[in-house]
């Protein structure tokens, strides 16, 4: 057999920053970090008001003393948690009928007839406007908060899929069913993991937005949870612990997002510029 | 298995890319297929394969009507029909699959197809990791482990250097003699059709058929007959 000639494996590997600059830059990436706090500190410390109220605002140090405190506490993890599975559930729920129905309406002239004026209506509303219907339409607000994070994630999703599927080159397809293959063959191995790169930049924009919108849903109807408890502390003039739900929010949705663009590298390594395997 | 093309027709929109085509295939043979860009090459493959509806005129497939796609007539791609996503052995199960071959013998004969084309050690790759040529070898064994009966073929060495397409060409040559098929290629390169089919078929640029010039001599160490490469070429520069 004649196996001399093309069997180099095309992989290109780019080579690391020399050390010694990659620990430089960190050390600018650290300072620029220590540097707005300390700006905080003093700002905040010697009571400055140029306009800005800096006054109100509670000094780090008191922010850190009350993040150790609320740390300590049961009802810290139980809002966390809260917060987390309504995320969680009204994101997956996006997910599946997102994706599905992008799909569909990529591969179906009829579904798409049917259901694409009722999106290009709904679109435009932001899911946060919708929080007095949901209040209104279902029985509890617990399902109320749970249906606007869905919402919130639910159009990225339906519309980058829909992208996604009708930007597929056909060769695959044409691949699979000249193999004898089904139109569920063609579904399932051919459009879903084909459409998963651009899937993927749906779920990332989703998880952002519906953050904001669980965040929002609590503080205007909430029962528990980060964003009712931040608003709670507002009110009752803990100003330490409206920051300390902004940084819990802000860790929570750096979490989030980190953990669906890991997921996405991980189900698109084929891609070119994927990681090796 | 033999294929008939009668009085085929086919639009492109209001556009006729094939038109009034009659040509037999016999079983095992193999059918060069050559023409100037836009002649319609590809759009009668696609249309062989069922891909694309007769607009008038039929395809018969064994003497009978080709209607949609089938395991029976496979088409090889010129690059790129692989799935990416999957492993190369996972490509070249996937027929298998189809098949509804059982899993534990998927692999095995998925192996024994990559191990003929020469790419035993390579079953983890993706395709990304392969040269243009080790992937046109998978998209060989692919081909094959579907078990067609026809194999249709887009300019499959088109985009491979020199030498890698006189390697691929041998390979064809030697897998077709294990097992004869029918095939049907589209090549530019009149050298190649020469040398693999029995006989080349020319399209002219508006999608008819110019001529079929027969080679005497295929699939031997011989180079091409003079005046059959003559023949060729003028029904290129004519059409």
């Amino acid at each position: 057999m004649t196996q001399t000639l093309d069997h180099e494996p095309a992989t290109v590997v780019t080579p690391p920053a020399p050390p010694r600059r990659r620990f430089s830059r960190l050390a600018v990436r650290a300072g620029s970090i220590v540097a707005a706090l300390v700006v905080w500190e003093l700002l905040t410390a010697f009571d400055v008001d140029l306009w800005l109220h800096f006054d109100r605002l509670p000094t780090p140090v008191e922010v850190a003393r009350d993040l150790g405190y609320q740390l300590g506490t049961a009802v810290y993890y139980q809002d966390l948690l809260d917060s987390l599975r309504r995320i969680v559930t009204g994101f997956a729920l996006a997910a599946v009928f997102g994706i599905g129905l992008g799909t569909a309406i990529a591969r179906s002239r009829g579904t798409s007839d049917v259901v694409q004026p009722l999106l290009e209506v709904l679109r435009p509303i932001p899911a946060i406007a919708m929080v007095p219907i949901a209040i209104l339409l279902f029985p509890s607000n617990e399902q109320g908060i749970v249906f606007i994070t869905f919402v919130a994630a639910f159009f990225p999703v339906v519309v980058s899929t829909r992208h996604a599927v009708r930007a597929l080159p056909v060769v695959w397809e044409d691949a699979i069913r000249t193999m004898g293959g089904s139109r569920r063959r063609v579904l399932w191995n051919v459009v879903l993991p084909g459409a998963l790169p651009g899937v993927f930049g749906g779920l990332s924009v989703g998880m952002g937005v519906s953050w904001i919108c669980v965040i929002s849903a609590e503080m205007i109807s909430g029962e528990f949870g980060v964003g009712y408890r931040t608003w709670q502390a507002y009110t009752v003039v803990d100003y330490p612990g409206v920051i300390v739900g902004m940084l819990t929010i802000g860790l929570l949705g750096w979490v989030t997002s980190a953990a669906v663009e890991l997921l996405g590298r991980r189900a698109t390594r084929w891609l070119p510029r994927g990681e090796n395997a | 298995m033999s294929l008939r093309i009668e009085n085929l027709t086919v639009h492109y929109g209001p556009r006729a890319v094939l038109s009034g085509i009659d040509l037999d295939v016999a079983d095992a043979e193999i059918l060069a297929v050559t023409g100037p860009s836009g002649c319609g090459k590809s759009t009668l493959l696609r249309t062989l394969a069922g891909l694309l509806p007769a607009s008038s005129g039929q395809v018969l497939s064994a003497g009978v009507e080709v209607t949609g796609t089938s395991a029976e007539r496979a088409l090889v791609f010129q690059d790129d029909g692989l799935l990416p996503w999957r492993s190369v052995r996972r490509n070249v199960e996937l027929p298998l699959s189809i098949r509804r071959v059982p899993r534990a013998r998927r692999r095995v004969e998925a192996e024994s197809w990559l191990d003929q084309v020469g790419l035993a050690g390579y079953e983890d790759h993706l395709p990304r990791e392969l040269s243009g040529g080790m992937r046109q070898r998978v998209q060989l064994a692919r081909t094959l482990a579907g078990a067609p009966r026809v194999i249709l073929a887009d300019e499959p060495f088109g985009a491979l250097d020199a030498q890698t397409r006189t390697a691929m060409q041998r390979l064809l040559v030697e897998v077709w003699r294990k097992r004869p098929t029918t095939v049907v290629f589209v090549t530019h390169d009149v050298d190649e059709a020469l040398f693999l089919a029995d006989r080349v078929a020319v399209l002219t640029r508006d999608g008819r058929l110019a001529k079929v010039v027969e080679s005497s001599r295929p699939r031997t160490a011989e180079p091409a007959v003079a005046a059959e490469r003559a023949e060729v070429l003028d029904g290129l520069v004519a059409a």
